[in-house]
């Protein structure tokens, strides 16, 4: 698909725009599901993972959850991971998922609000220099 | 064997007969038909302009090519490092046994050939193996039997997706 | 003098761009303004993880958190909490459920020391959507480069900042790109740019990650150094074994292309490059420069003698500038940020040369016997032990720590006397290893050292292209008598034979692959020579590795005769009814391992 050449005034825009799809904001979206996907990822069965969360937001039938794909998060003894971001919270990292608990977070934190403690790791975000 | 000229015709097209994408052209024919027959290098020669010997040089250089045909199902054992220092060569050593052919070689039947690589990258889940295009990390000795039987079983009942 | 109160302000990305900066001006003013500037200091932070809510604003030793702190909130904020003592109610943070009682990322060693500038984006950005890196400040710094800056002073940029190849061999990247600039003028021939992600170190998978986390970066990166040497075409050689990072790549440059970010006249200027993606068909020694190049070309992947560099005569004897994966990630930020802010980070001073110390961040991956494995950043100087007891968070399964090998097989084993050691490129090549391109592999005290080193030789006997003798002829025989030493054929003076064969090597092969193979041989003979000694005399592995001098049996006291073993057993060596004490037939028994890894009572040992 082509789209418009940019120019430097026109590549702001575009940064500012979709700077807002980075957050979670009202508007945009309450609730952000991250699922971390490298080639260890995958090869942990991060596929599956993703699968199931996207099953879950389908029969929950929100409107104002994403979920989506990033990269490694890192730490590979743990995978597969995911991140929620809840809008107003830290986000948190979750770790060694399986399907059934890729559902539960769901089900409880990502609707409910409240932190699936047992499987998370933690909360924030990492430090960039 | 025939070579289906056809498609050696398209790979050589898609890269627009340049003599630098060589290595490409013979990655696109290994990648479908899991080996380089001769044919496919005189075809190129013929085609591209580069001398027979060059081809077989490259051919024979890079481990990525085989001039015989791999199994259906290839198995590749990780001997990175960090498989190496958990027990790769254990593994290696089983799925030979297991399969009962040396490393490079294939089954009699086609369906399995065994082979070593240099580390796709999935340290943190060592050891590691790749079946065809999937990697599959944290593997045990124990598990070795069974994986064999999961894919036999796929080509048995053709739903392995190298089958052609 | 002390501080009666701090104020952090968080310099992430994401509050940067909601104006932290600014805040952090009009903070020190109004704090100045108050006469409170003996009592309070401002201090700028790294990111607090919290950039949904930035600006953030943190008051300690208070602990109090503010949030969206702007310009306006500046005057009140201060007279409130940092004048009368109370808390400025409009921006306290307020935690809408209850306060997560599980720790903060922050507090977690793995993540707490590491800092992210090559990988910054990991896991915040999906890496197919070439938006979501525009948002984050992508394609800035090439703005700024294309509208601000000469080429000129984009490489001196580069060169203050003290980059350095982060391949391995650690050249200035900014030297390297001056001279390519230069030859390309002198000669009056176009100029290439070449990204080398043939990462093929055994236990490395850094670039693997970089590419497939954040592919615009290197783009971006690989785009202002054509800018700067003069480039119009790039190639991204990258290894057969990665399809994941070759396929996110591809689809970053055809995004890129079409919002006019690659091609002819880059947003708006007379600028134009572009970038073709080359797969490499698995040889090792085509990450060695000017094999690469060869391969390039659809040739045989033999190196070349280098007494012509590639930055004159390269790719199609062409002006070539060749930077690894990582090298090409740093140069956005750089740019964008400075590079004072890029020598704030690391070892050494490189004001007066870009050789005399070691700035920024380095990306390892960790492997091997270390609990936490996965890849990491840290700034340069840290040491080993943080590195390995800290974020990789120690040994795992409770063993002890023998070595640790870096610079994949080009480097050397590291022992634990040498833990110490600040990581930069050149106290690793003064301890006997090397950098390399950042593969860190952790042994523990299960690992044989020679059978180690035999590992790495026989990789490269594999690898080696043989067009040199020294290299071809002299890893054969290293591994010969390694391989006799493993299996007790040892004698005395191999070791000297071995020290000797390394030394021509090292001085005669043609390229890097041959000259630094001796590497792991002749850094475990330095720090491990007893272990080469109780090989040779007594015809004992300490690490209980080698199978010539192990066997397997069987402890009377904990084997509950549960027939695990005898059921994984491909030999039939195990010999015992169920219920029953078991015995290993050590006429039968091939010491393939396969029951010490099933045994629930871990009655299984080696002797």
């Amino acid at each position: 698909m082509e789209k418009k050449k940019l120019t430097v005034s026109e590549l702001k825009n575009i940064r500012q725009e979709f700077q807002e799809h980075l957050t979670v904001r009202a508007g945009v979206a309450r609730a952000r599901v991250i699922i971390h996907m490298g080639t260890c990822g995958i090869a942990a069965g991060a596929r599956e993972i993703l699968n199931a969360a996207l099953k879950a937001l389908e029969e929950s039938q929100s409107k104002d959850v994403i979920v989506t794909t990033s990269s490694c998060a890192g730490l590979c003894s743990s995978e597969p991971m995911a991140t929620v971001e809840i809008q107003h919270e830290p986000p948190v990292k979750y770790i060694n998922l399986t399907e059934e608990k890729i559902r539960k977070i769901f089900k409880e934190h990502v609707l409910g609000g409240k932190i699936v403690k047992e499987y998370a790791l933690a909360t924030g975000s990492e430090t960039t220099a | 064997m025939q070579i289906d000229k056809a498609k050696i015709n398209e790979i050589i097209l898609k890269h627009g007969k340049n003599k630098e994408d060589v290595i490409a052209m013979l990655l696109d024919y290994q990648s479908k038909f899991r080996y380089i027959p001769r044919d496919v290098i005189y075809t190129i020669s013929k085609e591209v302009g580069v001398p027979v010997v060059k081809l077989l040089g490259v051919a024979t250089f890079y481990r990525g090519f085989s001039l015989i045909p791999v199994g259906k199902c290839p198995i590749s054992v990780c001997m990175g490092t960090a498989c190496y220092v958990l027990g790769a060569p254990r593994l290696l050593e089983a799925f030979s046994r297991e399969l009962n052919i040396d490393p490079g070689k294939t089954t009699k039947d086609g369906n399995f050939s065994l082979h070593t690589i240099n580390c796709p990258g999935c340290c943190g889940l060592a050891p590691v193996i790749t079946v065809g295009d999937e990697v599959i990390g944290k593997v045990t000795l124990a598990k070795v039997p069974r994986l064999i039987e999961k894919y036999h079983k796929l080509i048995e009942k053709g739903e392995w997706k190298k089958e052609e | 003098m002390a501080y009666r109160a701090n104020v952090l302000i968080c310099g992430g990305t994401g509050c940067v761009s909601g104006g932290s900066f600014a805040v952090k001006k009009a903070l020190e003013t109004e704090i100045e303004k108050r006469g409170l500037k003996n009592e309070i200091m401002v201090i700028a932070t790294g990111c607090q993880g919290f950039c949904g809510e930035g600006p953030i604003v943190i008051v300690q030793p208070d602990g109090v958190l503010y949030c969206k702190v702007n310009v306006n909130d500046v005057p009140q904020l201060v007279e409130e909490h940092l004048l009368k003592g109370r808390p400025y109610k409009k921006k306290l943070y307020t935690s809408p459920v209850e306060k997560a009682p599980i720790p903060a990322l922050k507090e977690i060693p793995f993540f707490a020391k590491q800092r992210l500038v090559v990988l910054r984006n990991r896991g915040l950005i999906d890496p197919e959507k070439i938006e979501d890196y525009i948002a984050v400040d992508g394609f800035a710094a090439l703005a700024k480069c294309l509208t601000e800056m000469t080429p000129e002073s984009i490489i001196n940029e580069i060169k203050k900042s003290g980059l350095r190849g982060r391949g391995g061999g650690g050249f200035p990247t900014g030297i390297k790109w001056e001279s390519c600039r230069k030859a390309a003028i002198h000669r009056n021939v176009e100029p290439v740019v070449i990204c080398n992600a043939d990462e093929g170190d055994p236990g490395a998978f850094m670039d693997r990650s970089t590419i497939e986390c954040d592919p615009c970066a290197i783009i971006e990166g690989m785009t202002i150094g054509a800018r700067a040497i003069g480039a119009k075409q790039g190639f991204v050689y990258i290894r057969q074994e990665y399809p994941l990072a070759r396929e996110r790549l591809a689809k970053a440059l055809e995004q890129a292309r079409s919002y006019g970010l690659l091609g002819d006249n880059i947003l708006g200027t007379d600028f134009s490059f572009d970038i073709k993606i080359v797969q490499g068909a698995g040889a090792f020694v085509c990450g060695e420069s000017t094999a690469l190049m060869a391969s390039l070309e659809g040739k045989v992947g033999e190196p070349r003698a280098k007494y012509i560099h590639t930055v004159e005569y390269g790719y199609e004897n062409r002006p070539s500038c060749l930077n690894n994966v990582e090298t090409w990630a740093n140069v956005p930020p750089i740019i964008l940020r400075g590079a004072e802010w890029f020598t704030s980070m690391g070892t050494g001073d490189v004001s007066e040369n870009p050789w005399g110390g070691s700035k920024g961040t380095k990306v390892f991956s960790l492997a091997g016997n270390v609990n936490n494995t996965g890849l990491i950043e840290v700034p340069m100087g840290i040491t080993l032990r943080e590195i390995i007891f800290d974020i990789g968070g120690g040994i795992a399964k409770g063993k002890k720590f023998k070595a640790v090998q870096t610079g994949g097989p080009s480097g050397g084993f590291l022992p634990e006397s040498c833990i110490d050691l600040p990581v930069d490129f050149d106290s690793l090549l003064e301890a006997g290893t090397m950098m390399g391109s950042g593969g860190m592999v952790v042994a523990d005290e299960d690992t044989c050292m020679v059978d180690s080193a035999k590992f790495f030789v026989s990789f490269l006997m594999e690898e080696s292209c043989g067009k040199c003798t020294p290299c071809r002829e002299g890893l054969r025989s290293m591994y010969n008598i390694l391989d006799a030493i493993t299996k007790g054929k040892g004698k005395e003076e191999d070791i000297e034979t071995l020290q000797e064969i390394g030394e021509v090597m090292m001085d005669c092969c043609l390229c890097a692959l041959g000259s630094s193979a001796p590497n792991p041989v002749i850094s475990t003979i330095r720090y491990f020579k007893d272990e080469y000694l109780e090989h040779i005399r007594n015809k004992k592995c300490p690490g209980k590795v080698c199978k010539a001098m192990i066997i397997y049996k069987i402890n009377s006291e904990l084997c509950n005769g549960c027939h695990a073993c005898t059921k994984v057993c491909p030999s039939d060596a195990i010999i015992g009814k169920q219920k029953e004490l078991h015995r290993i037939d050590v006429q039968k028994c091939i010491k393939c391992g396969a029951c010490i890894d099933v045994c629930p009572q871990e009655a299984i040992y080696k002797e």
